[in-house]
């Protein structure tokens, strides 16, 4: 190999390193020397700028079921080829062989510290799972256009792997990875935004600087039990705590939220209790307890019996800067606790 | 903050008494205030029994 050029590994499922389709699948990890099914288009892209070594293959399922296994056995393949860059996929729609791509390049640079790129379409899982921590461009649904998609991986992975500065995500097509750099802009804001409106107003293209998350709809279930048959739980964002806040939940920009008993009690005494949320004047809600969490009317609906059962335990957080990604996490383990624990329904007060 | 809880995609919103405290309210007698209370969380349970198609905002009467 001539001196300046890299050496590249390839990583390929099942079916673009021709070993077969959904029948071959559940193959484990292994690896073929030199270039091999779609991996001859990361060779032919990359010229002589490098050499793909190595391609290694595993079948979707196996990387899927055992993701952990699939994982750490495709990272040694790799590291005994010893590249300067691994190019994974691209996956493009496929939604087990993306998540593996992206699981490959992360564990790929924490372990052997190599340049990493992988290529989804926009609505792959493992876009989502591995944008912050790999580069993923951006390729179509299916491989009608190969080489052209291929081609973007390899330039974007050969500046990676020599070390080169990478520009914006729109420059070089991969997946915004949330980070924020300072640039000294041509024009001022208020010009830039002046231009942009002008562009919106004629109909033209433009490019907003600060795109807005992306909500996608949540199914609603209907609590199909009768209310005197269901449990229901109360959950809060609102900065509830027991006085001296054991859990220490942020003050802003939360990570962490509590789990706080409320078995025996008919009311929340004010004085066993305290907000760190810095969010919103706390004043009256420390006053009472019951300005954000109703334990007082709802343990009165269930002696009633109105409702079931009153959860008889709260979780709070502090909703206020809390990003998205922290918020969707602790909604998610919080859900999965309140499931494991045969709550029905949930009301959630928020401030 | 219900346009947010709208913009966000909570399926059911109950109208609540504000943000500083939204299930009661200084301003009315502790019998008053625990009665608002009582009306704010009966709304949540009906409306948790209700279907819904899309972010619903349930007002408060």
């Amino acid at each position: 190999m001539a001196a300046g050029t890299l050496r590249v590994v390839c990583y390929l499922n099942q079916f673009f390193g021709q070993l077969g389709g959904e029948e071959k699948a559940g193959v484990g990890p292994q690896v073929v020397d030199g270039a091999v099914g779609a991996a001859r288009a990361v060779q032919q892209a990359l010229g002589d700028a490098g050499t793909v070594v190595a391609t290694v293959i595993c079948g979707d399922n196996y990387a899927a079921e055992q993701a952990e296994r699939a994982t750490a056995e495709l990272v040694s393949l790799v590291a005994a080829a010893r590249p300067d860059l691994l190019v994974a996929g691209p996956a493009f729609l496929a939604g087990r062989y993306g998540v593996a791509c992206g699981a490959l390049c992360v564990a790929a640079q924490a372990e052997l510290k190599i340049a990493t790129v992988t290529g989804m379409h926009a609505e792959n899982p493992g876009v989502e799972l591995y944008r912050r921590q790999v580069y993923v461009v951006q390729t179509g649904a299916e491989a009608t256009r190969m080489l052209p998609e291929v081609q973007r991986l390899v330039a974007l992975g050969l500046k990676l792997a020599r070390g080169e500065a990478i520009g914006a995500p729109a420059a070089h097509g991969y997946f915004a990875r949330g980070v924020t750099r300072n640039i000294v802009a041509g024009a001022n804001a208020a010009d830039r935004a002046v231009a942009m409106l002008l562009d919106k107003l004629a109909g033209r293209a433009f490019t907003t600087e600060v795109p807005r998350p992306a909500f996608p709809p949540v199914a609603a279930p209907r609590l199909v039990k009768t209310l005197a048959g269901a449990t229901i739980a109360l959950v809060t964002d609102g900065g509830l705590v027991p006085r001296g806040n054991p859990d220490g939940i942020e003050a802003l920009n939360a990570t962490r939220y509590g789990a706080y008993s409320i078995e025996g009690k008919s009311s929340l005494d004010a004085a066993q209790y305290d907000n760190p949320h810095r969010g919103y004047d706390t004043t009256w809600v420390k006053q009472d307890p019951h300005r954000l969490v109703p334990v007082d009317v709802a343990r009165e609906l269930e002696q009633s019996g109105a409702i079931g059962k009153l959860h008889e335990t709260i979780y709070s957080t502090v909703g206020v800067a809390t990003t998205l990604a922290q918020s969707a996490r602790m909604g998610r383990e919080i859900a999965e606790k309140l499931r494991a624990a045969g709550v029905d329904a949930v009301i959630l007060t928020s401030t | 903050m219900t346009p947010v809880a709208v913009m966000v995609g909570a399926n059911r919103i109950v109208s609540a008494a504000g943000i500083i405290h939204p299930l009661g309210s200084a301003d009315l007698s502790p019998e008053d205030e625990k009665a608002l209370r009582r009306r704010i969380v009966e709304q949540a349970l009906q409306a948790l029994r209700t279907e819904v198609a899309k972010p619903t905002v349930f007002g408060r009467e």
